[in-house]
């Protein structure tokens, strides 16, 4: 895929904002041992509340669901700055967004405990992270700026 | 920016390196972000905590061995069916009913396997007691169901009913006796068993008139029994680590403490229903009257006995006393110098006598403090208990949070520093967890200043309840003169300060305890 100098830009900015946001997000929980997504699930909300709060209830689920949680983001982020498999690390983080988003979907009369930072109806800000790594998905960058672009040029490419 | 097309291995140019490793640079803000964060969290530990010493939590408490003990239970009613459960008896009926729970929630499920593994006490339920028929019948079954079977599953021994707590105390089959009655009959049991040698596990309050406080407590002493009060937040996790932090004087000294009762249903004013099985003809009312002032059959003075002080002792008794004991065993408050109440029945005008609003000030001189206690029955505003200190407060329910004062002496310098914050938590405990954290996210923040991290409890279900009962029976099994931790001399304390306060509120004055003739002036 060609793109402008423009375009190549914006999408490569994109992508490295949004890694910068899951790899940091990531290795905070990794670096903190005590920290489980327990309150965060027991507060969940909408159609799906109950499977989260079951989730939270259940102490080997729950480890299990916190170590992939926290390891998922860290990796995702890291492809996605690196620009390595960043194609499939944007669907692993559309998975991970979708989650947070129906654990607490924006839907008009729900209320958290943890306070909204501004005004959403059904569109919050996870939903727009959703559909901006669904953009990258589509406009892959990784073999114009990453370490996909070096990986692929040892190779020999065979012509179409 | 098209590529080269040709089949050739291609060499990397200057220009593919810089675009293939443009992300470094990325990377390495996010790594001095990342330290910058591990260095705030660490100093936090380190120069926040001051390397404070916790308690290894008592949820551990193991079973100590010997032969099997024989109960008999006086007042299988609401609490004493309670009671029951917390050793590990319930009627088969309640089985069926968490079974076809089971299948639709994971909770039921887990509760119910909770509840079937949980450790065999080595007890047996030999004796019961109740002046309601119904009661007593399925307490019948409930003692039978050792194996904690549904309806029709194996059952063994059942126990035997007495018609009178005189009669179950005397029994050859009965080693130690829980008194779960309401608060007028609790030390007329506790006295009739002690003089036999029983041991007592009896329902808070200690006693219903001041007078009855000191028998109880010389029958007791006397009699060499094990006796423990059933305030079961002894066996709270945060109620210990508050203790150990306050010994540590991390809070600073204390001259308030808040503790208050925040209720808004009728059963938590008492008003619960009224069974349609009971009448004159399976209620032994004359022995439920007991020392009380006789009234005439009353169904809702039955059920609902705590709204009359014939019976009850209202808020005072009834509900201050677990937060008094609280404090009692984290601060090791005593009885207190006077007391001053004042409240009345502003909600609940259904002809109780005793108060729904009551406020009460315990005044602690020699240890330069006041303990506060204010009561509603007609709201939930959850006020909790807080322990007020000159250099942080420590708010207190399951989990313990505790925050920093802006005018902290002891931490002025830290506070200037940036290393605490002011006004924010700075220490939680979450129990289950055993170990308190200092806080450092601001989803932490968040849910820990509204009390709201964990409104469960971690890892394995806890049952304060059962590990009082199981300490109980630990000091019983042991032969060596160990009481429990609310024992006689605490139970005393209790009793005594709870009533200070009821005197003080019918008689509109201020009540003081005599400390050398043991009196209430």
């Amino acid at each position: 895929m060609n793109y402008s100098k423009k375009q190549l830009f914006s999408l490569v900015a994109l992508r490295m904002v949004i890694g910068w946001h899951f790899f940091y997000e990531g290795m905070v929980k990794v670096l903190n041992p005590a920290w489980t997504s327990k309150a965060y699930l027991l507060d969940s909300g909408g159609w799906f509340k109950q499977i989260f709060i079951e989730i939270a209830n259940h102490d080997a689920v729950l480890g299990t669901t916190d170590f992939f949680n926290a390891w998922g983001l860290t990796f995702i982020g890291l492809a996605l700055i690196l620009g390595a498999m960043s194609r499939a690390a944007s669907i692993a983080g559309m998975v991970l967004l979708m989650l947070y988003y129906l654990s607490h979907p924006a839907f008009p009369g729900m209320e958290y405990l943890f306070p909204s930072d501004g005004s959403y109806f059904i569109v919050n800000k996870t939903l727009i992270e959703f559909f901006a790594l669904f953009l990258l998905f589509t406009f892959p960058t990784d073999h114009k700026v990453g370490v996909c672009r070096l990986i692929r040029f040892n190779k020999t490419e065979i012509k179409p | 920016m098209s590529e080269e097309p040709n089949n050739k291995k291609k060499s990397i140019s200057r220009r593919d390196m810089l675009a293939g490793l443009a992300s470094l640079p990325v990377l390495g803000v996010i790594g001095y972000g990342l330290l910058e964060h591990e260095a705030t969290k660490q100093r936090l530990r380190e120069k926040g905590l001051n390397n404070l010493q916790f308690p290894v939590p008592a949820a551990d408490m193991k079973k100590v061995d010997g032969q099997t003990l024989r109960i008999g239970v006086v007042g299988c009613g609401g609490r004493g069916g309670y009671l029951m459960k917390a050793l590990g008896f319930v009627h088969p009926d309640r089985i069926d009913d968490w079974e076809k729970k089971a299948k639709k929630e994971i909770f039921w499920a887990d509760y119910l396997k909770e509840f079937r593994n949980r450790e065999d006490l080595n007890i047996q339920i030999t004796a019961v007691c109740d002046v309601f028929d119904k009661n007593a019948e399925r307490a019948l079954k409930t003692g039978a169901n050792v194996y904690r079977n549904g309806e029709g599953g194996a059952m063994g021994a059942q126990p035997k009913r007495y018609l009178t707590y005189q009669e179950l105390v005397a029994a050859d089959d009965v080693d130690a006796v829980i008194v779960a009655t309401p608060d007028h009959l609790h030390v007329p049991i506790a006295i009739e068993a002690a003089k036999k040698g029983k041991h007592v596990y009896c329902e808070k309050p200690l006693s219903w008139t001041v007078d009855e406080t000191f028998e109880v407590r010389k029958v007791v002493k006397d009699s060499g029994i094990v006796f423990q009060l059933g305030h079961q937040g002894r066996q709270t996790e945060s109620y210990q680590v508050a203790k150990s932090i306050i010994s540590q004087n991390v809070i600073g000294k204390v001259s308030l403490i808040e503790v208050c009762t925040n209720r808004n249903d009728p059963n938590g004013a008492w008003v619960y229903d009224i069974d349609p099985e009971a009448n004159e003809k399976t209620i032994d009312w004359k022995q439920f009257i007991g020392l009380a002032p006789w009234h005439e059959f009353s169904l809702e003075r039955f059920f609902r006995w705590r709204c009359w002080w014939d019976y009850s002792t209202g808020l005072s008794g009834d509900l201050f006393t677990h937060e008094f004991d609280a404090m009692n065993q984290i601060m090791g408050l005593g009885i207190p110098a006077s007391a001053m109440a004042s409240g009345g029945i502003y909600f609940y005008k259904d002809g109780r006598t005793v108060p729904d609003v009551l406020n009460m000030a315990f005044e602690y001189p020699k240890k330069d403090l006041t303990l506060l206690y204010s009561a509603t029955l007609s709201s939930e505003k959850n006020r909790g208990k807080t322990i007020m200190g000159h250099d942080a407060w420590l708010e207190l329910d399951e989990n313990l949070t505790v925050y920093l004062d802006p005018r902290s002496t002891q931490y002025r310098e830290k506070i200037e520093n940036g290393i605490l914050e002011p006004s924010k938590p700075i220490y939680s405990y979450v129990p289950g967890q055993g170990s308190v954290d200092a806080i450092t996210t601001p989803t932490e923040k968040y849910f820990a200043g509204r009390g709201l991290l964990y409104t469960y409890r971690n890892g394995k279900a806890v049952d304060t309840t059962h590990l009082h009962l199981l300490e109980w029976l630990n000091c019983i099994r042991l032969e060596n003169g160990t009481q429990p931790s609310c024992n006689i001399d605490q139970a005393f304390e209790e009793a005594i300060t709870a009533h200070m306060g009821t005197i003080s509120y019918l008689e509109g004055r201020r009540t003081h305890w005599d400390e050398t003739n043991e009196k209430i002036t």
